[in-house]
């Protein structure tokens, strides 16, 4: 390469997408960007993102949740990137780029990531108010916002992004269908059983679906905006917004422009090193190019094989692209889609082997060569082998391959490990990582969690679809190189939180001293524990009080003796020892005379009085023995614990909702606090809270809780997951269009597998990405049944419901527990000095000061402090 | 199965200035939790009985905090040696010597306490 005199070479992208930012990333991993000075010119008014994941932006995740772009790495390797600035000519002849701002480099080095566009057919009235296609973070945040206004949406193309576009816009609460020319959905990836099997899961869904039509024309109104489409059977569908995903085609302009190759249908033609064939100073990758074997990939994997390809040739490495598989896997509102290798059996003499069953949605075809080589496959409704399928085509599968379709528990089928693959099957495609690579992570560079392995070796980090086979490798691997990783609770514990959960559940153990003695570690049997294990296994005993005998009352015998503080005294510790006290108030529902009932409790008390950000109201300042007699008037006027101090349900936060609200759609109050009132009590890992919004306006933030729902015009979707606090996390969408009956037995569910496998502390955001599987894996189970406990899950919640008891009414009316709420064994009436209140702003907040009055020697404690 | 000694009659006592202080009765203590003792001079004492029965006492007040509440921490052991943690920040202390495990500057004062 040529370079300019007593400058760096210049290499300038033209196009920040995903497989431009595989390229820039490829081009530091080679030292390329020390020596080079790189210009990149990206057109969209955003760096990078991950496209693949679009459509999550509609189950909350932002735009920044899906940036690609690093601006650490941009700035570190002194990257020129110049947002919202496209490259609108290129002299070839001069080797010059010129962008719209009027920005002009001159390039060593050409690369060209420029992408695709989406394709509109030329139909009269394409161009309506209310047409829309579906590509960019632009075109959702249009949709979006259309959508407010419409009641209906329809979209052109049944192929993979049309029935992702179709999800959405149900999701975005529109009655939705899908027009396809071709006679079943998604034609290129699955044949016509497939295409039965995907047809009859979506509509059950609730979409409508139009295969075999084509669209004419879109009808436009008065004022310029959609009503609706003319088919090609004559038939006209009324529609508020019309989304076109009809395909693809390359944005090869630019290069068409400027004098380069392209082929008869676009794409700009390059070779085995991505270079252009009319060009050695220009490369094309992604989709914009047409590569050596005469196809334009329309996948993200092959670009970024691509991307690795043109660095290591600009670098002079050996590297080339000569063709890539077209596997995908896609998750469309629940349902399972994949296909990988020869799906249609192209090859010569090769067998199908499929399994079927309509009813239950599932479909799943085998391309089997002669010799009993897997060839390739079309998974529907279950595509739970894809990553193991996906690895062992071109090899023999070292089992019957029915046997790897049929469904679990029939009898035949076996689970194939991913340990049965070989070093070089490719685990990640979208990142082209082997099991070797894998392995080496964990042996090598001595990875030990699969977050470690991912930022390593970069495999999971694209559509996600590995990480379970991923999981499962890196725990084999762990444990064949003998790493002992200590997954024990604590130093008197070497089981995890989950594992004694099963231990205490199958044995039926309701005492913390009989599962210490005999599953403690040798040398903490006999001993008192630690502050880590007593409150964990508290919890867990409360949680399955019922299953095993425990009782449901967290004060009773040695329950006692392992609760936090907190739950010890049934409220919670401030700084100066006092205690704050918490009714609950079911969806922040409460009648004026409640209202009044606390006022006065608090002023005669002489309580601190809070609106807490639960939607209810807090009380500061009781001395320990105050708490029973605030607890005896709150208890007789009707109040229950609110439960603020244990790691159990908080609250259900509800929107007014359909009742007042002109927008509301469901009755969210009443569905928050029957959800309140029927979780209330409930001990888990750590807290748990929830909201109820009435519709998707969503005043309730209910995705920012660990189960939150929205209303829908036909009932309630289930978000999961969500967290404020330190690390906010949005909730994910676990379910749509729920029944009353539906959303609690799913929540019953969901909670009860929490509370199952989660880690001490461990808030179910936190859960949802450790869990292995995530989200999917969790929809399987609760969802899906696939580890046939969903019964049991639902049972121990009925359990949980049926023996609830509100503990501050039963501490109330036993005295011998009471005897322990004073602030001196020996001095029953004389309250904790250091326990003392200054005025301020109407109400009183403790004296500090006294606190540190107390940290000196003790003579002079306690002189001159105000008493209350 | 429990180890601790028949409870009627016993009394927790501390030792103060060389003389045993009567606090309660021992059946007031549950094993595994704390009580508080406000002393005659004004201080206060944080008792803990262990699920042998043995009996300790440390300075209910918390150094890091000053609210007096280490009474109502979680104990355990360590090492082979009780401990409370403290209920505000966490910070564990030995029940025999007062020294914080946490933290090797600071230790509370121990008391001697039996039961009789
Ligand atoms: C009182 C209140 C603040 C207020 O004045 O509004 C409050 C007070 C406390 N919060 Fe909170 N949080 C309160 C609403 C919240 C909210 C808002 C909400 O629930 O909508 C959040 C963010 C939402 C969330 O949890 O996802 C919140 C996130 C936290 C966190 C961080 C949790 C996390 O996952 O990162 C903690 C720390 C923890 O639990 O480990 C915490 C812990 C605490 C504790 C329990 C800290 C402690 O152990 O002393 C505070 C004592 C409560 C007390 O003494 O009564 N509080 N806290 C609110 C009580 C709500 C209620 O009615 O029960
Ligand atoms: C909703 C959706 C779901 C998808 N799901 C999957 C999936 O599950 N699996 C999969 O493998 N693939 C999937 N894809 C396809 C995948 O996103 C693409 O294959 C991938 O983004 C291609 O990367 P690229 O960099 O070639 O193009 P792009 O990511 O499109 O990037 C090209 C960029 O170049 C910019 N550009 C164009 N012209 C210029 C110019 N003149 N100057 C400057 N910049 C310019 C464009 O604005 C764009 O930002 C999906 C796509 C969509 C839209
Ligand atoms: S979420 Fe919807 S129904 Fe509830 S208050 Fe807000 S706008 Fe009204
Ligand atoms: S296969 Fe897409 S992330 Fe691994």
């Amino acid at each position: 390469m040529t370079a300019t005199l007593g400058a760096n070479p210049t290499i300038v992208l033209v196009g920040h997408g995903m497989v431009g930012q595989r390229f820039l990333e490829a081009l530091a991993e080679r030292g390329l960007t020390a020596t080079h000075r790189v210009v990149v010119l990206c057109e969209e008014p955003r760096p990078a993102y991950d496209r693949v994941q679009l459509t999550s932006y509609f189950s909350g995740r932002t735009p920044e949740d899906l940036s690609m772009t690093d601006m650490g790495f941009i700035k570190d390797h002194g990257i020129e990137l110049h947002v919202g600035d496209p490259a609108e000519s290129v002299d070839r002849e001069a080797r010059r780029v010129t962008a719209r701002s009027g920005l002009v480099v001159d390039y060593d080095v050409l690369v060209l990531a420029t992408g695709s566009y989406p394709f509109v057919p030329p139909v009269p009235g394409k161009d309506a108010e209310g047409c829309f296609v579906y590509r960019t973070i632009e075109d959702l945040l249009a949709i979006e916002e259309y959508a407010k206004k419409a009641r209906v949406g329809a979209v052109v193309g049944g192929g993979l992004l049309g029935l992702e576009a179709a999800g959405a816009l149900k999701g975005l609460g529109l009655t939705s269908h899908i027009v396809e020319f071709a006679p079943r959905l998604m034609p290129v990836q699955v044949d016509d059983g497939g295409g039965a099997a995907l047809l009859r899961t979506i509509e059950d869904m609730g979409l409508s679906v139009h295969t075999g039509v084509g669209t004419q024309e879109v009808v436009v109104g008065e004022d310029g905006s959609v009503t609706g489409m003319k088919l090609s059977d004559g038939s006209e569908l009324a529609t508020d917004l019309v989304v076109f995903s009809a395909g693809v085609r390359p944005r090869d302009q630019l290069a068409r422009d400027c004098g380069l190759t392209v082929g008869e249908r676009g794409g700009i033609t390059v070779d085995e090193q991505c270079r252009t064939v009319s060009d050695p100073h220009v490369f094309a990758i992604g989709e914009c190019a047409l590569a050596a074997d005469g196809r334009v990939y329309g996948l993200v994997a092959p670009g970024y094989e691509q991307a690795e390809t043109a660095a290591a040739t600009i670098a002079s490495d050996e590297a080339s692209f000569t063709g890539a598989d077209l596997s995908t896997k896609l998750k469309l509102l629940g349902v399972d889609v994949a296909s990988f290798g020869d799906a249609h059996g192209t090859a010569e003499d090769c067998l199908d082997v499929v399994y079927s069953d309509s009813r239950a949605g599932l479909y799943k075809k085998l391309v089997i060569g002669r010799d009993g080589t897997l060839l390739g496959g079309i998974l529907v409704g279950d595509a739970e082998a894809y990553g193991t399928l996906k690895a062992f085509t071109g090899s023999v599968p070292p089992v019957a391959p029915e046997s790897l379709v049929l469904p679990a528990g029939a009898g035949e089928s076996v689970r194939l490990g991913p340990s049965a693959l070989p070093d070089d099957a490719i685990i990640c495609s979208c990142h082209n990582v082997s099991k070797g690579a894998i392995r080496g992570a964990v042996t090598d560079h001595r990875c030990t969690t699969v977050p470690e392995v991912k930022k390593c070796t970069k495999a999971g980090t694209g559509c996600g679809s590995c990480v379970k086979v991923l999981g499962q490798l890196v725990n084999a691997e762990l444990e064949a190189s003998g790493v002992e990783v200590d997954k024990g609770l604590c130093g008197c514990f070497s089981q995890t939180r989950e594992e004694l959960y099963e231990i205490v559940l199958a044995l039926r153990i309701n005492s913390y001293q009989d599962l210490l003695d005999r599953y403690g570690r040798e040398q903490a049997r006999g001993g008192d524990g630690c502050e880590v294990c007593k409150p964990t296994v508290g919890s867990i005993i409360a949680s399955l009080a019922p299953a095993i005998g425990a009782s449901g009352y967290v004060l009773d015998g040695e329950q006692a003796a392992l609760q936090d503080t907190n739950d010890h005294f049934l409220a919670n510790l401030q700084k100066n020892g006092s205690y704050s006290v918490v009714p609950r108030i079911p969806g922040g529902e409460i009648a004026p005379e409640k209202l009044i009932v606390i006022g006065e409790i608090a002023r005669d008390f002489g309580l601190y009085t809070k609106i807490t950000g639960g939607q209810r109201i807090d009380m500061f300042g009781a001395r320990v023995e105050q708490l029973p007699l605030i607890w005896a008037r709150l208890v007789d006027a009707g109040f229950e614990s609110g439960h603020a101090y244990g790691k159990s349900l908080r609250t259900v936060k509800s929107c007014v909702g359909q009742t007042w609200c002109r927008y509301g759609v469901q009755d969210s109050v009443r569905m928050a606090i029957d959800l309140e009132l029927r979780y209330r009590g409930l001990r888990s890992p750590h807290k748990l809270k929830s909201a109820v919004s009435g519709c998707q306006r969503e005043c309730a933030e209910a995705q920012s809780k660990d189960f939150g729902v929205i209303a829908t015009a036909s009932g309630w979707n289930l978000y999961v997951g969500g967290n404020g606090g330190a690390t906010p996390r949005h909730a994910d969408l676990l379910a749509q269009d729920l029944s009353d009956a539906e959303l609690v037995r799913l929540i019953d569910r969901f909670l009860m597998f929490y509370i199952r496998t989660a880690d001490r502390l461990e808030r179910t955001s936190t859960w949802l990405e450790r869990i292995p599987g995530g989200l999917d894996h969790v929809r399987d189970v609760v969802v899906h049944d696939s580890l046939g406990i969903c019964d049991e899950l639902e049972q121990l919640m009925r359990a949980h419901v049926a023996h609830y008891r509100d503990e501050w009414a039963e501490t109330v009316n036993d005295p011998e527990k009471l005897a322990r709420f004073v602030s001196f064994v020996n001095a029953p009436d004389t309250p904790d000095p250091v326990v003392a209140f200054v005025p301020e702003r109407d109400q009183m907040k403790p004296d500090l000061p006294l606190l540190s009055i107390g940290m000196r020697p003790a003579a002079d404690v306690l002189e001159g402090s105000a008493q209350r | 199965m429990t180890l601790a000694p028949e409870t009627t009659d016993l009394k927790v006592e501390l030792a103060l200035d060389g003389d045993w202080f009567a606090v309660c009765d021992l059946s007031m203590l549950l094993p595994g939790r704390g009580v508080a003792a406000l002393l005659p001079d004004g201080r206060q004492a944080a008792i803990f009985r262990d699920r042998s029965g043995e009996l300790f006492a440390v300075d209910n007040r918390d150094p890091f905090t000053g609210a007096a509440v280490l009474s109502r921490g979680l104990t355990g052991t360590h090492q082979g040696r009780p401990f409370v943690a403290s209920p505000l920040l966490k910070q564990r202390f030995d029940l025999m010597s007062g020294q914080c495990l946490d933290d090797e500057t600071v230790r509370v004062t121990a008391y001697e306490a039996r039961a009789a």
